[in-house]
């Protein structure tokens, strides 16, 4: 939080480790992996014996850049819904870091510029891009050096990165560079030679909108679980009552609805994503 | 349709047009026939199957999935296509190989009505998402991947080595699967022969006259003008036994307009403007609209609206080509054949007088409202007839557009590039303390602006109306428009002509947008 949000963000910090319940009067808090990004957390409530799990961001799929989802059973489950409908569903990751190797090796002069959040997709696939057996440095923005520190500091293998820097344009020839969405239009772009524009996204399922945002090659790589991780997930906590946030909720409410549970919208100010590409 | 099927997806994402005309000039040269001639019947439109109707896609999708979870997911993604071919369930694997288009092609023809939506389901069983995406996008037509015909044909010209002219001269005279075209192409024979008087012949276009650059290294001797009618630029092909009537795409409309098809007489391919009115005397668009909205017209349509064509060029004479003659040359052979036929529904296009170029400046203007032209038309006397949009010997010169403030009463969404966004507007104009609809635009503004009216329409709904949305009356937008006419389709009783948005009005009050009465001022 220190890095991505600045020293003062918070008034104090107090860390808690996964797993371990905090008591607070009669209430029973605890943190457990929501597999989204490193360390991105669920939060558990209890109160005399009914327990309310609320997820945040989460993903259920394996993910070696970040510790794996844990199914907490509950009574009142609060769940995302960024990609709340049936049409997301996204391929396996590798499949789309095939994709972009087999995509390199078919152009080997030209750069890959791939686009990535700096907290979390940057990360990941890079070490994606590494169990696969790429090698060869990976060249990053600015703004996703500190988070990457971070990661490699915790034990997260990244391989060798290097900064992408003007003089640079030669050796960046045919190399994978990667930098948030906002830069791959933007002025920096303008030190590599004949970049492909990718852009690693579960929003890249959509042809069309792949196409408006100028992407070249999409690749199918989400931090947010797909239509069958959030319909399993819902299935699996056995909860009663669906708290449904953070996107597409009307399908998510329709789905439980039709699967027996009771289900409502939670609608919160200004948190619809959609407009991030 | 594996092939296809990846064509369509490289497509879809390149923006450079030479990458896109390299991927598919590579595709013509190693697809074997006939597959790679349906291929380029699907991209250029000339390629279709009548049974297969989004209905019948729809129905399909209903046996598979709810219809609210489908209806909430058409809604988001806006393109039929991609939402069937995303939510169908993925099924292992099968040992079934997908069908090659022609074999997709000729399994559809020989299926009957009633077993056809199981066997595209079969076809989409087999498939993986992207190939469900290309068929069905092959089988209703309209792939919107950026590709335009003449794109696809400028990418035979790459492959080939032979001209785009060339090509374009026999393209509506053929039809898929193109053997004559591609075995021509490949070097294995002569160029195919088509029957000049009986198709349509691709037209020429003028792009628009830039005032502050073009007319300084222009000379006015080297040019002729004529007025800029506003009809529909139509194309008449005849001879003793046929005689049609193609629009500016090559559609035939010959059955809307008997009165001008059984005039024609003698062997000719003309180019001109549609227009309607007694004695050569073009009424405003709206009563060519009358003629333009049936498939035949009424005894009532055809003597209320009397249709006549004022020719301005002639491309073929007899059964000569002219289109290499140059203008002058060719306009004297118009003006023979004209004086020889004498036709009661032929009028030709008048030659405006001017030696310089702010004299044609004012006659631009002048006459503009008593005559109802839009502008005036400049064409180099020495230009050939080339069809596409050549830069330099054909210029239009249209006349200053008008403005008005209207108000955002309703909006759709777009299609291909701009599916998934409320693109379209209806536009009204204030009746008193009512508003009521003049027109609907939707172009003249930039993405950014898109993206901002696209969420003011999410957050400003009161109804829905199917795929239509209506908004808060809240939102003024600067029309631009050539000009106003009466109109009956209308509850103003008034249509805009080719109305666009010059400007958003954010600031601008809904109360303070324009009245009824101004419109009635234009006109």
């Amino acid at each position: 939080m220190k890095i991505r949000y600045g020293e003062k963000s918070a008034t104090s910090f107090q860390s808690m480790e996964f797993g371990k319940p905090l008591r607070i009067n009669d209430v029973t808090i605890a943190l457990h992996p929501a597999g989204h990004i490193l360390g991105s957390a669920q939060v558990s409530i209890e109160y005399r014996g009914q327990r309310v799990v609320v997820t945040g961001d989460y993903k259920t799929i394996p993910d070696s850049s970040a510790q794996a989802f844990e199914i907490i059973k509950c009574d009142l489950f609060v769940t995302e819904a960024t990609f709340g409908l049936p049409i997301f569903q996204h391929p396996s990751p590798h499949n789309e870091i095939n994709n972009l190797l087999k995509s390199i090796s078919k152009q080997p002069n030209r750069t890959h510029l791939v686009g990535v959040y700096s907290l979390g997709k940057a990360q990941r696939v890079m070490s994606l891009l590494r169990e696969a057996g790429y090698d060869r440095p990976i060249f990053i923005h600015g703004a996703l050096e500190k988070l990457c520190d971070y990661y490699s500091s915790e034990g997260i293998n990244l391989g060798q990165l290097r900064k992408a820097l003007v003089q640079d344009k030669e050796t960046m020839k045919g190399a994978v560079v990667m930098a948030p969405p906002s830069a791959l239009r933007d002025r920096w772009s303008r030190r590599l030679m004949d970049p492909i524009i990718c852009q690693a996204s579960g929003w890249m399922t959509i042809k069309q909108r792949a196409k408006r945002s100028g992407v070249e090659l999409p690749l199918i790589i989400s931090d947010h679980a797909d239509w069958n991780e959030l319909t399993s997930t819902i299935k699996a906590t056995e909860a009663d009552t669906i708290w449904v946030t953070h996107g597409r909720e009307d399908a998510i409410v329709h789905w439980c609805k039709l699967n027996g549970k009771n289900a409502e919208p939670l609608r919160l100010q200004g948190r619809d994503e959609e407009l991030e590409i | 349709m594996k092939r296809f099927s990846q064509l369509l997806v490289t497509l879809i994402l390149k923006t450079s047009r030479n990458d896109k005309i390299s991927v598919l000039s590579e595709y013509f040269k190693y697809t074997p026939d006939p597959d790679r001639g349906y291929a380029l019947g699907a991209l250029t439109r000339t390629l279709s199957f009548p049974g297969i109707k989004p209905t019948l896609l729809r129905t399909l999708v209903a046996e598979k999935i709810d219809q609210e979870l489908f209806n909430l997911s058409y809604d988001y993604v806006g393109d039929l296509a991609e939402t069937v071919s995303l939510i169908w369930p993925d099924t292992t694997p099968s040992k079934e190989k997908l069908p090659s288009i022609t074999e997709f092609i000729s399994d559809l023809e020989e299926t009957s009505k009633t077993k056809l939506s199981s066997l595209i389901s079969s076809f989409l069983d087999n498939a993986n998402s992207d190939e469900r995406w290309a068929m069905i996008k092959f089988a209703t037509g309209g792939l919107r991947v950026g590709v335009s015909a003449r794109l696809a044909k400028t990418s035979l010209a790459a492959y080939s080595g032979y001209l785009l002219e060339d090509i374009e001269r026999v393209w509506h005279g053929l039809t898929p699967p193109y053997i004559g075209l591609f075995e021509w192409l490949d070097g294995k024979s002569d160029i195919p022969k088509i029957q000049h008087t009986r198709t349509f012949h691709p037209m020429m276009l003028a792009n628009p006259l830039n005032t502050e650059k073009d007319f300084d290294r222009l000379d006015p001797n080297d040019f002729q003008a004529e007025w800029k009618w506003d009809g529909i630029r139509v194309q008449a092909v005849f001879d003793e036994s046929s005689k049609r009537l193609f629009s500016r795409t090559g559609d035939d409309i010959s059955r809307a307009f008997p009165d001008i098809v059984g005039e024609l007489n003698g062997k000719a391919v003309l180019d001109g403007e549609l227009l309607v009115g007694d004695n050569f005397k073009a009424l405003p668009f709206n009563h060519l609209q009358q003629r333009l909205n049936r498939k035949s017209p009424t005894k009532i349509h055809l003597k209320n609206y009397p249709a006549f064509i004022r020719v301005y060029d002639m491309l073929f004479y007899n059964d000569d080509d002219i289109r290499d003659l140059p203008l002058q040359v060719r306009r004297q052979k118009l003006e023979d054949w004209m004086e020889r036929v004498r036709n009661s529904r032929l009028d030709i296009s008048e030659i405006l007088v001017f030696d310089n170029w702010n004299r044609l400046a004012e006659l631009r203007t002048e006459k503009a409202d008593t005559l109802g032209h839009e502008g005036v038309m400049i064409k180099d006397l020495q230009s050939k007839y080339s069809a596409g949009r050549p830069k330099g010997p054909w210029f239009k010169w249209k006349r200053d557009p008008k403005f008005l403030d209207g108000v955002m009463m309703y909006a759709q969404r777009g299609h291909g590039r701009r599916s998934s966004f409320y693109s379209d507007y209806t536009f009204g104009i204030w009746q008193g303390n009512e508003l009521v609809p003049v027109g609907k635009a939707y172009s003249g503004f930039t993405d950014e602006e898109l993206v901002m009216l696209d969420k003011w329409v999410r957050n400003n709904t009161l109804n829905r109306f199917g795929p239509v949305r209506e908004v808060r009356k809240e939102l003024v937008v600067e029309l631009a428009f050539d000009s106003a006419h009466e109109s009956s389709r209308h509850k103003s009783g008034v249509a805009l002509r080719f109305p666009r948005i010059n400007r958003i009005r954010w600031d601008k009050p809904a109360q303070e947008a324009d009245t009824i009465e101004t419109i009635w001022s234009i006109i």
